[in-house]
């Protein structure tokens, strides 16, 4: 189990904390502890905690990392949980100079949870929650069985992305007015006050009445179309409106609590990893780095930044675009003066020595996202050193290949495998379609069609959960098609958009 | 130290044992394992243990990559990445779930799903072998055993630290003291010894289809066999009219016109046993496939007559298998059943066609010997 540090490490320790202190790094306490490469994996399986709920993914997880670690073709370096205190870990049988390099890393990322806007609002007390969870979901496994948890749980995994990604916080209670609506559209229809019974018919003749009743079921009608609007948090209406067990309840709402809590390190991974690895580097080569450990720091980080053609490493993006914003403030190469000039000449030579470039970072990692960090800093200049560009699927070659350098282009791409995730947008649009109590959603379509048998799939499970037929409106080859699951059979119909 | 995560991980692998043994049926029938044999264990696509999500295709969704090349290059295989990589906390493979099962797994699993009983062996004659097994890193050893990045690494930092590296010209020659070779230990394993001796007609009548039956079937008669031996040897003869041994790759891609004598194969057969395998070092297993066309009654007397006088008293098992193909008679396998069918180290059966093959392997390995 973890063990504190040696001597040796915790003097370390302070040596690099001091450092990290010394450039303005502003984090809560870093607790490191040290573990085997066995306890690695696992916690690396848990998501960086000690403990989880049980379930098998995590065991999957494990024998992928175990294995990746055994054939050599990954190993995990660094682990470290947002949370106050903040938690990481060194691996025992790394070499010295790579346990610097790991704190030094480990303090970037601290400082980044602490200060970037994205987490302000998230659980600084997770590893005890996360441990109340499992505790939880050990409780339910004893009462209700094995099999039925862990199926429930697979079958929620299946939603899990279905959160409002980009809600500032998480809601928890449900919806006070959903109750108070409830108990107007049962008031009765009374008509006009009627002093003397024998003016009723006149007042309230029966015809008038009877249109008031209408009108009072017609409201009830429309009150009963819910949601109001689309709720984007489709596990919050699940929790509010499907038919579940207590147990259901307590385990999708332990579920969707841990969805929110990691949204925010997949809305900032770029700068995030690119912040700890811009410190983690300014660190060693400017303080911590012995002469006898150039050689296997340098080896260690390349390893870190190395890039394969077609795929975004965050490490290698985040801190190229630190160094560059860095370097263009340091320099005042931003505004006007400088996006009116087009003379390549002196927009190289250009140097107003500013000196802002530290002031810029630190500002930058507490106001941005990825999205917006990419939208705002990615030049063209930036996306030609880097040489990024855009690829895609070539059906009849059958293979991957670049399809465009232009500057616009990679960004946009770029742009949208960031929003929401790369995940697809989806919406709770009726909680009782076709007045049957049916669910119906909706996929705000981008370009890019849904994978179709893990759609399929996916309503599936939601239709367990929601008991009743689910149905899913999206688009396939540019034409709308409703989706649809009965609990028996699944269909499809054309829908005009 | 047992681990928290260890129940998570044999949940994890029972669930995959469950699935494995849930499409065991199709996996034996397709074969569609075999291609991708490595050495001590294959990868087996495991359906829809990815959680299903709502989610893009990829191949919709492209991406944006980093490197050199012109537009319309080719990435390489293995170039895309599936999903955003591996991290904890939103790991998501795009990829149906590829699992390593060891071979002996496999047919430990193979056995519970075809309740095969363990084989008896008739030899428990430990015979030991060496085996190699690399331990670390030493300064000396020969050349071939040359680690090249730590050589590379140590004369780096020597390079460095004496002076003598120059950035400009980043040159570096390994001395005789920076070299690094990996070391060994030899590891003695016991071992019993199992031989198969598989024949097969290549006759005119056998097809690609008979064949390919033929090697998966195989494929699977060889996976329990090592499960039950260390130490397992194959031999391959292949007939028509005349009989010869050759390796495995010929054994399952020769096609032959001409007739049939199966008396060849055993005559062959007999005397590998003979030459090589004395019964009383060796376990023996000759399997044979044919699709039951013989050329004459007299040569199927012949061969009754090796089996019973020279063979069955040698082997733990002898097996035959008869493919069906459009043109054999289908006769041979009457005869034996007639002659040795209640020889109790005979097995015999018939493999209508691919989806035969699950039984038919029961046939061969459920009598335990």
């Amino acid at each position: 189990m973890p063990k504190s540090l040696t001597p040796r490490l915790a003097a370390l320790r302070d040596e690099i904390h001091g450092y990290a202190k010394e450039f303005g790094l502003d984090f809560f306490d870093t607790v490191f502890e040290m573990v085997s490469y066995d306890e690695m994996n696992m916690v690396a399986a848990y998501g960086g905690f000690p403990t989880r709920y049980p379930h098998w993914r995590w065991g999957m997880e494990y024998e992928q990392l175990a294995k990746g670690y055994e054939y050599g073709l990954s190993k995990i370096y660094e682990l470290v949980i947002n949370n106050d205190p903040c938690y990481a870990y060194l691996m025992e049988s790394n070499p010295e100079v790579d346990q610097k390099l790991v704190m030094a890393h480990v303090y970037g990322h601290c400082d980044f949870f602490k200060n970037n806007f994205s987490f302000r609002h998230t659980n600084r007390r997770m590893i005890d929650d996360m441990a109340n969870h499992a505790t939880r979901v050990r409780r339910w496994v004893d009462k209700i069985g094995v099999e039925k948890v862990e199926d429930f749980i697979d079958r929620t995994l299946s939603l899990e992305n279905l959160i409002d990604q980009h809600a500032p916080h998480i809601r928890r209670n449900p919806d006070p007015q959903r109750a108070e609506e409830e108990a107007k559209s049962n008031e009765r229809v009374e008509g006009f006050k009627v002093n003397r019974e024998y003016m009723r018919g006149f007042i309230n003749p029966s015809e008038f009445m009877d249109s008031q009743r209408k009108r009072a079921e017609d409201e009830k009608q429309q009150r009963k179309r819910f949601p109001e609007r689309p709720q984007r948090d489709v596990l919050y209406f699940l929790l509010e409106h499907a038919p579940l067990e207590p147990w259901e309840v307590d385990i999708l709402s332990i579920l969707r609590d841990e969805a929110y809590y990691f949204a925010p390190q997949g809305q900032t991974k770029i700068m995030n990893e690119g912040w700890a690895s811009y410190w983690h580097s300014t660190i060693m080569t400017r303080r911590a780095l012995r002469d006898d450990e150039i050689i296997d720091y340098a080896d260690h980080h390349s390893g870190t930044m190395g890039v394969r053609p077609g795929a975004i490493n965050p490490y290698k993006l985040g801190i190229e675009l630190w160094r560059d914003i860095e370097d263009r403030w340091n320099k005042g190469k931003f505004g006007k003066e400088w996006d009116e000039c087009d003379d390549l000449r002196a927009r190289q030579a250009w140097d107003k020595k500013l000196g802002a470039g530290r002031e810029k970072i630190f500002e930058v990692r507490k106001h941005y996202n990825d999205i917006t960090f990419i939208d705002t800093f990615l030049t063209a200049e930036f996306a030609q050193q880097q040489k990024l560009f855009v690829y895609g699927f070539n059906d009849k070659r059958n293979s991957w290949e670049i399809l465009d350098r232009e500057f616009r282009k990679v960004k946009n791409k770029l742009l949208t495998s960031l929003t929401n995730f790369g995940q697809p947008i989806i919406e709770v649009v009726d909680g009782n379609y076709e007045n049957r109590s049916e669910l119906l959603l909706a996929h705000k379509h981008d370009g890019q069609d849904l994978k179709s048998d893990y759609a399929r799939e996916t309503l599936r499970n939601l239709q367990s959960l929601w008991r009743r037929p689910v149905n899913i409106i999206t688009r396939y080859d540019g034409k709308g098609a409703l989706l649809r699951y009965d609990g028996q059979h699944h269909s499809e119909k054309k829908v005009e958009l | 130290m047992t681990l928290k995560i260890h129940q998570d991980h044999s949940r994890f692998k029972q669930i995959v044992r469950g699935k494995i043994k849930a499409n065991l049926r199709k996996y034996v029938q397709k074969g569609e394992m075999l291609g991708k044999k490595g050495k001590d264990a294959i990868s087996i696509p495991i359906p829809f243990i990815d959680i299903p999500r709502f989610k893009y295709g990829h191949k919709e969704q492209g991406g944006v990559g980093q490197g050199d090349g012109e537009v319309g290059q080719q990435l390489g295989p293995g170039a895309v990445e599936p999903g955003d990589g591996h991290q904890a906390g939103q790991g998501e493979g795009d990829h149906a779930l590829e699992v390593d099962v060891t071979l002996e797994e496999l047919a430990q699993i193979l056995g519970e799903e075809l309740q095969l009983p363990r084989i008896e062996r008739r030899q428990n004659e430990r015979i030991v072998t060496q085996k190699v097994k690399y331990t670390g890193v030493n300064t000396t050893g020969p050349e071939s055993l040359r680690h090249f990045k730590r050589t590379f690494k140590q004369a780096l930092k020597r390079q460095i630290a004496t002076g003598t590296y120059d950035p400009k010209m980043p040159v570096i020659i390994p001395t005789r003291e920076d070299r690094r070779y990996r070391s060994y230990k030899l590891q003695e394993l016991p071992e019993t010894n199992a031989v198969i001796i598989y024949m097969m007609d290549v006759s005119g009548s056998m097809g690609d289809e008979q064949k390919e039956i033929v090697r998966i079937e195989s494929f699977w008669l060889d996976t329990w066999l090592k499960h039950q031996y260390k130490g397992l040897e194959s031999r391959y003869i292949i007939h028509d009219a005349v009989a010869r041994e050759v390796d495995r790759d010929t054994f399952f891609h020769t096609r032959e016109s001409g007739g049939t004598m199966i008396s060849s194969a055993y005559k062959l057969c007999r005397d590998i046993i003979q030459a090589d395998y004395p019964k009383s070092a060796w376990n023996i297993y000759p399997f044979h496939f044919s699709d039951g066309d013989n050329w004459s009654a007299d040569d199927t007397r012949q061969c009754i007559e090796m089996l019973r006088n020279d063979i069955l008293p040698q082997v733990n098992q002898f097996a035959y298998g008869q493919v069906e193909s459009p043109y054999g008679s289908g006769q041979f396998i009457k005869d034996l059943r007639e002659a040795v069918g209640d020889t109790n180290n005979v097995a015999l059966s018939e493999i209508a066609d691919k989806d035969a093959i699950y039984a038919s392997i029961k046939d061969f390995l459920g009598k335990g010997r």
